[in-house]
């Protein structure tokens, strides 16, 4: 489904990404954890387009998405949805008209349709009766599932996902993975999770890789994540600092 | 010299970088406009917005400017005898310079702030990139709407300016300053031509191109939060502003060559 070859990006002088080879399988879910500015969300934001890499290749459904311009990026772009880790929610219109902009963008103009596809998608997200609801008067849980209403209401075949319960209590962080876990089991999605939150980690991902100064330093299973006896990783697990940032 | 031409060379090559952006930017919206099909509900929002809620300060500003540029004539002409030629250089005046400028002066403040700041708030809060991801370019989505309401109320506000300013410069020199009211029409009709109203009308439309790729230019490249947003604004308001009043003299000169003034 996704395949990333020697991805390398540059901001300014600061190397994000050197090389960054990844592959995600159709249906699978692979989690990128790595320490906070270690280019997760650059990668993420990389996969659909949203940025271009200094180098390197993104193939999604076999077509190398690099070089693509805005308009070409379309067909891939309906492919894959996104969840922006603060939602990214147009605050000018209601929940419902934010979850049902993409089929209105779409062509959709039946509201009998549009009204029962954002329904279903607010069941799913266990939100019935907020349809009216401004973004500026949801709780940060609400928007980010509000976001992922949004970015899957067209079944997308992938699903990216930048850090889904960052700044949530862990109760809402919780609620937020079994939504993912639901998605994976009822739309059988593929998804990329970029977080820090290991249980999060655990909780969805069949596959794991550790993003480290701009490489995959990991990757495999999270029980062998768990199981590494490798130093640099079992600080990251343990949250252990080695006083280099102090 | 080095250091000299470094200090010279940098600003400049920044501004004919800002400049093809913003060329860059109407070419898109053009192509755009002629190969999309047009969001109307969009459309439609951005003339009220843009035309509609605009009404007020274009009325006050060409009222005030009318009535002033009558007076003020009048107290220069009246010395001269020729206190009835105040509705003729009121009339050209207003529809050559002074209604385009100053209701295009006022757009900028207006509507390219809010374009500006509306936009710009989107870009740092990622909802431009939601609508990207979303597989909407935002160029079709946020930025035809606005060009094509601009060209389609800046001429009419234009007008709407034009039209008041006269009168208001017609009850200030007939119930103010006593000028004969049969003399003062006469002499406006006689000396403002349909290419008068055509050039002020002309001025408009481009008036209000340059501000909306100058406006919306500023909001899509918007970085830094908060303070990003606010700067933008300011940048889109005085950069739209001086290329408002930068270009008045050049398209005055190129149209005074197809229309010169006071020709018969």
């Amino acid at each position: 489904m996704i395949k990333v070859r020697s991805l390398a990006k540059k901001i300014g002088q600061q190397e994000i990404l050197c090389g960054v080879d990844l592959e995600v399988r159709s249906g699978e879910t692979l989690a990128i954890i790595g320490r906070s500015g270690g280019g997760k969300s650059v990668l993420l934001k990389h996969l659909v387009g949203l940025m271009e890499p200094d180098t390197g290749e993104i193939w999604i459904q076999g077509q190398n998405i690099i070089g693509m311009n805005e308009r070409q990026l379309r067909a891939i772009r309906q492919k894959v949805g996104i969840l922006f880790q603060g939602g990214a929610l147009f605050d000018s219109m209601t929940v419902e008209d934010n979850i049902a902009f993409p089929l209105r963008e779409a062509g959709e103009r039946d509201p009998k349709v549009l009204q029962s596809k954002v329904s279903e998608m607010l069941e799913v997200m266990e939100m019935e009766g907020e349809e009216d609801k401004m973004p500026e008067s949801l709780s940060g849980g609400m928007k980010k599932r509000v976001g992922l209403a949004r970015a899957i209401i067209r079944r997308p075949s992938c699903v990216l996902y930048d850090e889904p319960t960052a700044g949530l209590d862990p109760v809402v962080a919780d609620s937020i993975n079994r939504l993912i876990r639901r998605l994976q089991q009822r739309f059988g999605m593929t998804s990329v999770v970029v977080t820090h939150d290991m249980k999060s980690a655990f909780d969805v991902a069949d596959w794991i890789a550790y993003l480290h100064e701009g490489r995959v330093y990991f990757h495999g299973t999270a029980t062998e994540l768990q199981q590494s006896t490798d130093p640099l990783i079992q600080d990251f697990l343990l949250g252990r600092s080695d006083g280099r940032d102090d | 010299m080095v250091r000299f031409f470094n200090a010279l060379g940098t600003p400049l090559l920044s501004f004919f970088q800002y400049l093809g952006e913003v060329v860059m930017l109407a070419a898109d919206t053009f192509r755009s406009i002629f190969t999309h099909k047009l969001r109307w509900k969009l459309f439609l929002n951005q003339v009220v917005e843009v035309g509609l809620l605009s009404q007020l300060v274009v009325i006050i500003t060409g009222a005030f400017t009318g009535a002033v540029f009558s007076a003020q004539t009048f107290f220069q002409f009246n010395k001269l005898g020729m206190g009835s030629a105040v509705g003729a250089v009121v009339s050209v005046s207003l529809c050559r310079e002074l209604a385009p400028v100053l209701t295009a002066l006022m757009v900028a403040g207006r509507v390219g702030a809010a374009m500006s700041a509306e936009i710009g708030t989107m870009k740092v809060t990622e909802q431009i990139d939601a609508l990207r991801a979303l597989a909407v370019y935002p160029v079709d989505y946020l930025v035809v709407p606005r060009a094509l309401a601009m060209m389609v109320s800046m001429p009419l506000l234009v007008a709407e300016c034009i039209a008041v300013g006269i009168a208001a410069g017609y009850l200030v020199a007939i119930f103010m300053l006593d000028i004969n009211g049969t003399y003062y029409m006469a002499n406006m009709v006689r000396w403002t031509r349909s290419r008068d109203i055509i050039m002020g009308l002309s001025k408009a439309f481009c008036f209000g191109i340059l501000i909306v790729f100058i406006s919306c230019q500023k909001g899509l490249t918007t970085r830094e939060g908060a303070v990003g947003v606010g700067r933008a604004t300011t940048e889109a308001v005085v950069n739209a502003s001086l290329a408002v009043l930068i270009c008045n003299f050049f398209l005055t000169m190129m149209f005074n060559i197809i229309y010169p003034a006071g020709y018969q």
